[in-house]
């Protein structure tokens, strides 16, 4: 039970930011909910490659070779650069739609519609 | 530096070049602006000339592989590794040189076109560095053959396209669009990069050939499946999840609309990859063949008749994008049903190759009608078709590259559109009459929405006093014109060349695997 | 296989380059009847005015069928389906996601619990 934690974890973080991407109506909310599922993927990534006891995978000095796998954290890394840099560009556009708009409302931000 | 030196190190040099561009372009951009658009042209024209050597290179020598950072450029396992592939492998055969020719001509003929598009425009360089990495996004999507990397390219794209809608932030529409394009595209990628970090866990392997052979079809590689399909069909545009596709293709610049459709086209062709090589072997290849064939069908007949009742010249085009994307999914489709019965060999085949046909031939007329609509826009200033009119009278050449848009995508001999569509339209007549009916159909109400468009912008008394568009814009549309009428009257060196390799390296994933699996040789 | 052979299909075959010189036969024959025609025609007068019952025309602009009008019988024959359509189209960011939320549920379903035929 203990071990299936961190995917639990996963499952509530993704849950939370989904809400908040499918029902809140503040575009900077809706910002936020994207950064929740990223950080609920990240954890995913990483706790993939945990074993049981191991230690960080690094050779030297090692004392003992039963190591985490260190490829998830490099796709996790990967992943993060990518979200921060996804994160700015959303919310510049937020800010450049507040000065257009006026409001932040996304019903009231659809001036694409048929 | 010998032609064998450009020939093996070609996947890694078509994306390594325009990267470095990219990062070159805004360097250049800040002391000379002439110098930006010649180094611009340069590098598009040198990403053009390697996908032609790429395509070479399959040709004669089968699949490519090339492994990032090995010492003999293809030792894809070592002898120490335990017969496990190690390190980023690019994978090319036939139907990723396919989607790598067609993505650099329309970003040869996109560049080219804006040019003088954003002639006046502000913020240029950063404009170019972005049309850059859109294409290194596309390019790497379509040549790489781990699932990671995939991934990566496949964000690039998307943030590097995202940033491009945006572009006039002095309307902000456009930024509205962007936005709406960049959330979904975001949360797609992120269930993507869900699925793989799945994969990893399971087969403790990301490249695409290793987990192929190690695929046991397990309930969680269903939900993986279920993850990549969705996703990418949704990047690629498919209904119902294609409310993105009219905003961003609307409100991006002229020559960029051009180049979304390529992009769109890059997930597409992840669909097929998705299916064909890493599900094909073990998956229910009836019921997955199924969803794209009633997804193509949905798109076909709901995009088509949304772009009917359109009064905005992009956005119809945009709905118009959609439907085809529904040929597409329905040829590749069928395909994928009848993979491994008998029938795949009598019209099974037959409708894959339409299917692909109709990527290339939709890049190049799709390509051309933004262009033309782009032009439209820039001399007369809005888009709504209902306060244009009479433009024939002073944009001459821009209405017979309409006029040759419009034809070949409503499939009228003897443009290409005719040749892909009537692959199409026969194989899947043999799969279920009722499915190729709905493809006439909808053939149809295309060629009315077209006529719709010529009508009301192009004939009809003058009304603006307008000129030609610059030459640039007109050398860019040009290079799609020559393709459409090359394809359209000899079809013959489409099928041998680019689209017949493609179909049955699509259709084989047992020769990707050996390739991949047995050293690269 | 030649770039001038035809291109063949699973039951059948296409030839552009035939295609195009019939084209330009039958462009040749209809241009021969057109120059048996009538040749006293005179550009301009009343001839070529349009005729709207009685009514003159305004101005040549006017006449011009805007793009929102073109196709009004179609659209007003598929009302129903178009009112569903347009109800769908809100342009709400939320919806978006919701629809691609929806359609990776059903799939998950499908494939996952139901399995497939």
């Amino acid at each position: 039970m203990l071990l299936n934690l961190p995917f639990i974890t996963v499952v509530i973080i993704m849950a939370l930011g989904l809400y908040a991407m499918l029902f809140k109506r503040n575009l900077i909310k809706i910002v936020i909910g994207l950064s929740l599922i990223e950080s609920g993927v990240n954890l995913f990534l990483v706790s993939l490659g945990y074993r049981n006891g191991g230690i960080a995978p690094i050779y030297t000095n090692a004392p003992s070779t039963n190591m985490v796998l260190p490829t998830p954290q490099a796709l996790t890394l990967t992943s993060i650069v990518i979200g921060v840099a996804t994160t700015a560009m959303l919310l510049s556009f937020c800010m450049v739609i507040y000065r257009h708009y006026g409001t932040l409302d996304s019903r009231k931000v659809r001036r694409l519609r048929e | 530096m010998s032609w064998d030196y450009f020939l093996n190190h070609s996947p890694a040099l078509i994306i390594v070049i325009p990267l470095l561009a990219a990062f070159a372009t805004p360097l250049i951009g800040r002391f000379s602006r002439k110098a930006m658009y010649i180094w611009i042209t340069a590098s598009l024209a040198l990403t053009e000339i390697f996908s032609i050597i790429l395509l070479y290179g399959v040709h004669t020598g089968g699949t490519m592989v090339y492994v990032m950072g090995a010492n003999p450029y293809n030792l894809s396992v070592p002898p120490d590794s335990g017969g496990i592939p190690v390190r980023i492998i690019l994978t090319v055969d036939s139907f990723g040189a396919f989607m790598a020719f067609t993505a650099s001509t329309v970003a040869l003929a996109g560049g080219i076109y804006s040019i003088a598009c954003e002639h006046s425009q502000t913020g240029q360089e950063k404009y170019y560095a972005l049309l850059l990495l859109m294409l290194v996004g596309m390019l790497g999507m379509v040549l790489t053959g781990d699932l990671f990397n995939f991934f990566v390219f496949l964000e690039i794209n998307s943030l590097a396209s995202a940033a491009l809608v945006s572009y006039r932030i002095d309307k902000g529409v456009a930024v509205e669009a962007a936005f709406k394009y960049a959330i979904i595209s975001s949360i797609g990628a992120l269930a993507f990069l869900f699925g793989v970090g799945i994969l990893y866990g399971e087969y403790d392997a990301l490249n695409m050939a290793m987990i192929a052979q190690r695929m046991k079809f397990t309930d969680l590689d269903k939900i993986v499946m279920a993850l990549f399909t969705v996703t990418l069909a949704m990047k690629a545009g498919a209904i119902p999840m294609h409310y993105w596709v009219p905003d961003g293709y609307g409100k991006a610049p002229g020559g960029i609309s051009a180049m979304l459709v390529t992009a769109s086209q890059a997930s597409l062709y992840g669909v097929f990859r998705v299916s064909f090589t890493v599900f094909g072997l073990s998956a229910n290849t009836l019921t997955l063949g199924w969803f794209l064939i009633i997804l193509g069908v949905l798109s076909m007949f709901v995009g088509v008749t949304m772009a009917l009742i359109q009064h905005d010249i992009k956005r119809l085009m945009a709905y118009h994008a959609i439907s085809q994307t529904g040929y597409m999914l329905l040829g590749v489709g069928v395909g994928l049903a009848t993979l491994g019965t008998a029938a795949f060999n009598q019209y099974g085949l037959a409708a894959m190759e339409g299917g692909i046909f109709h990527i290339i031939n939709h890049a190049m007329y799709k390509g051309l009608l933004f262009l033309t609509a782009g032009a439209v826009i820039y001399r007369v200033g809005t888009s709504d078709l209902n306060k244009m009119g009479g433009l024939a009278h002073g944009m001459k050449y821009t209405t017979i590259f309409f006029m040759i848009g419009a034809l070949s995508i409503a499939g009228i001999p003897p443009f290409n559109g005719f040749a892909s569509k009537l692959l199409i339209y026969e194989s899947v007549y043999q799969f279920n009459p009722l499915l190729s009916i709905i493809a006439m159909i909808v053939s149809i109400l295309t060629l009315a929405s077209f006529v719709k468009v010529f009508h009301s912008a192009f004939m009809g008394p003058k009304i603006y006093d307008v000129k030609e568009v610059p030459k640039s814009m007109l050398i860019g549309m040009c290079i799609l014109t020559f393709f459409i009428i090359l394809f359209g009257l000899f079809p013959n060196i489409a099928m041998t060349y680019l689209v017949g390799p493609a179909a049955k390296a699509l259709a084989n994933p047992l020769e990707y695997i050996a390739r991949v699996l047995g050293g690269g040789a | 296989m030649s770039w001038w052979n035809t291109f063949t299909t699973p039951s059948g075959f296409w030839n552009p380059l035939v295609w195009v010189l019939i084209f330009l036969i039958l462009v040749l024959l209809s241009y021969l009847i057109w120059k048996r025609g009538e040749s006293s025609y005179k550009k301009g007068g009343m001839q070529t005015d349009p005729f709207l019952s009685g009514y003159g025309p305004e101005s040549k602009e006017a006449l011009h069928v805007r793009a929102g009008n073109i196709y009004w019988g179609f659209a007003s024959a598929l009302k129903n389906y178009y009112s569903l359509l347009r109800k769908i189209h809100t342009g709400i960011v939320n919806d978006y996601v919701g629809w691609y939320i929806g359609i990776l549920a059903m799939m998950l379903f499908i494939y996952f619990l139901w399995g497939g035929f």
